[in-house]
């Protein structure tokens, strides 16, 4: 009763701190950091940053909880400690970028780019990852062609056709325990199919790209399952009740709608396995030279270049920064084009 | 070219569950029918299965007959595909094709379809059925904007135009003015009148006026209590249902004598 009586108070302006102050409190507390990084032993950017994180931390609740009041203050402490998590999130991987950039910049190149192995031994620190790049590019190229059909249509299936029972829960579970698959075993699985049915003299990237392909396929019938769950029933219904067949419904609304998506994940399962070394060493090995033939004769991929390029010391050290370098630019490259799919294909005006 | 539809002895289910027992009913060729009841009573159910999109949700069946043209929709060798090309529908909440533009969600039951269209005829049918569903002011000047851009009305009517460019046999409506302001449903009211020139037309409603301005017959849905099956109650002429029905639900439903 007395709720009701009680005359509604006026909405009250709290007072809010200037928008200085945040970096002011910031600039102190790294010099409290550095301070008490030096009392506790020795001076160390580790040490200042950390102490003066906490200090940050306590500084701006407490003087925000006494300016602004209680609610801004919680305002405050959660968004540094989300800035926090976010930052120490880069953290790796600001650090893995700089630390291949610099160290792969010191053989990387047009030279490096263009040149193979052929001919090179000891300190020689010529040769490139031009035969490496031609192999990444048919294994991982067979692997995607193999598995990105094979996966969007299972996770179709999944999605709109399946209906609730044993078989749809029976993928399911294989799709899960697929994607846990250790890579070596998919690659010894391939090694083994390709020696009983072609015979083991057989060797070339075809066995590599089924390996791959076999690690890839869960990875997109994962993602594109998720994306397609996401369409509304409502836009299926709509095309539906235009008499539209169910399969054109699928192809023209339910997958086109969830392209944007279907890409991304598309792009971070070939991500997956484009870095994978364990199983191309068991199904393609390494050579020296090109291999323009993807179903014929062993081929170079550059994580197995990598791999051994490290293990031989010396000069090849710089040659494994500088291959590693090139695939994450490649990795790179690929997330830039799903980006641009994704931009290009995504519904446009969506409240 | 339009055409009546009989539903007799209609039970509509949703796995176990019974949504609507007993229904039997005529709809007119060229005229309007109204279908009136509380919230949960199975207007929508019912009007779904009109088209066979009642079965496209998972366990949902129904059982009975509903007879268009001397053909059961739910006969064997009926291809549900077929009867939704005859018979059109708008849907309570409007949902246009998000990647669409405005222009081709008006044709989206050509394009959607694999069928061509020659461009002139293509623009004349975008405009008769925005002009029809009193869009095409608003929207002539942006025909290629997402159709996903427009105010909620809006997009309702888009719905209607989409739904009237295929120029079905039948046009159901579930609710379509429930998002609209007096003046864009005073246009849809007037479409159906000019529409049941040549289509049968099927409208759910919660509004009583409405049902009594649009439609030449009304029929009344009541459910006893929750979790038990929505019933016809009684159908007649509209000016009849709404002076001196025989039910004395009916009277206490439309007077708003209700619960
Ligand atoms: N997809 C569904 N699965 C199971 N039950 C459903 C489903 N859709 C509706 N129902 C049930 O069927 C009954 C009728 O629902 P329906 O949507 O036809 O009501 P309605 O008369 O259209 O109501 P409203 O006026 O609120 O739109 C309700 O009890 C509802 O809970
Ligand atoms: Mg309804």
């Amino acid at each position: 009763m007395s709720a009701v009586s009680t005359p509604p108070r006026p909405v009250r302006r709290t007072r809010r701190l200037p928008s200085f102050v945040p970096w002011a409190v910031l600039a102190g507390s790294v010099v409290v950091g550095v301070l008490l990084s030096l009392l506790s032993g020795e001076l160390t950017p580790t040490g200042a940053i950390l102490f003066g994180a906490v200090v940050y931390a306590i500084a701006i609740t407490a003087i925000s909880a006494s300016v602004e009041g209680g609610r801004w203050a919680r305002d405050r402490l959660a968004t540094t400690l989300v800035t926090g998590a976010f930052l120490i999130a880069t953290i790796p991987l600001i650090s893995l970028v700089a630390l291949v950039a610099t160290r792969g910049s010191l053989r990387f190149g047009w030279r490096f780019l263009n040149d193979d192995m052929v001919g090179i031994f000891g300190a020689m620190t010529e040769g490139g990852v031009y035969h490496a790049i031609i192999g990444t590019v048919y294994v991982t190229g067979i692997a995607a062609i193999v598995a990105i059909p094979l996966g969007i249509l299972t996770a179709v299936y999944l999605v709109e056709y399946a209906q609730p029972g044993p078989l749809k829960r029976a993928i399911t579970v294989l799709v899960d325990v697929m994607t846990g698959i250790p890579s070596i075993v998919a690659g010894l699985f391939a090694y083994t199919v390709f020696v009983i049915f072609v015979g083991p003299q057989y060797k070339s990237a075809l066995i590599g790209g089924v390996a791959l392909a076999l690690l890839m396929t869960p990875v997109v019938v994962r993602s594109v399952e998720e994306m397609l769950r996401l369409v509304p029933n409502e836009l299926r219904e709509a095309a539906y009740a235009l008499g539209v067949p169910k399969w054109l419904t699928i192809v023209k609304v339910v997958l086109r709608t969830a392209i944007a998506g279907i890409t991304t994940g598309i792009m971070i399962s070939i991500a997956r396995v484009i870095g994978e070394t364990a199983p191309l060493l068991v199904t393609v090995g390494l050579v020296n030279n090109v291999n323009f033939d993807a179903f014929d004769g062993r081929i170079a991929t550059l994580p197995v270049y990598v791999f051994r390029q490290y293990a031989q010391g010396g000069v090849s050290v710089d040659r494994a920064w500088a291959a590693a370098l090139t695939l994450i630019i490649i990795v790179m490259l690929l997330n830039l084009v799903a980006r641009l799919v994704s931009k290009f294909f995504s519904p446009k005006g969506v409240r | 070219m339009s055409k009546r539809i009989d539903v007799s002895d209609l039970n509509v289910y949703y796995g176990d569950f019974l949504a609507v027992e007993g229904v039997t009913m005529a709809m007119e060729a060229r005229s309007v029918t109204a279908l009136i009841g509380p919230s949960g009573c199975g207007k929508s159910t019912f009007l779904r299965t009109l088209n066979r999109m009642h079965e496209v949700i998972p366990g949902a069946r129904v059982e009975g007959k509903a007879v268009m043209d001397g053909v059961d929709l739910y006969g064997k060798g009926v291809d549900p595909v077929e009867v939704r090309r005859q018979v059109g529908m708008v849907f309570q909440r409007p949902n246009p094709f998000p990647t669409m533009s405005i222009a081709d969600n008006v044709l989206a039951g050509v394009k959607l379809n694999n069928r061509r269209m020659p461009r002139a005829l293509a623009q004349e049918t975008i405009e008769k059925a925005l002009v029809g569903a009193n869009l095409w002011n608003e929207v002539k000047d942006r025909l290629e904007r997402p159709g996903s851009s427009l105010s909620g009305g809006q997009q309702q009517r888009l719905c209607i135009a989409r739904a009237i460019a295929v120029e079905p046999q039948v046009l159901l409506m579930d609710e379509p003015c429930s998002a609209l302001d007096p003046i864009s449903t005073l246009a849809i009211e007037d479409l159906m009148n000019e529409l049941k020139n040549d289509y049968t037309i099927v409208i759910v409603t919660h509004n009583m006026q409405q049902a009594a301005r649009v439609s030449d017959r009304t029929g009344f849905f009541n459910i006893a209590g929750t979790g038990k099956p929505g019933h016809l109650i009684e159908m007649d002429d509209t000016s009849v249902m709404f002076s001196s029905p025989s039910e004395k639900a009916t009277e206490d439903y439309i007077s708003g004598r209700f619960g």
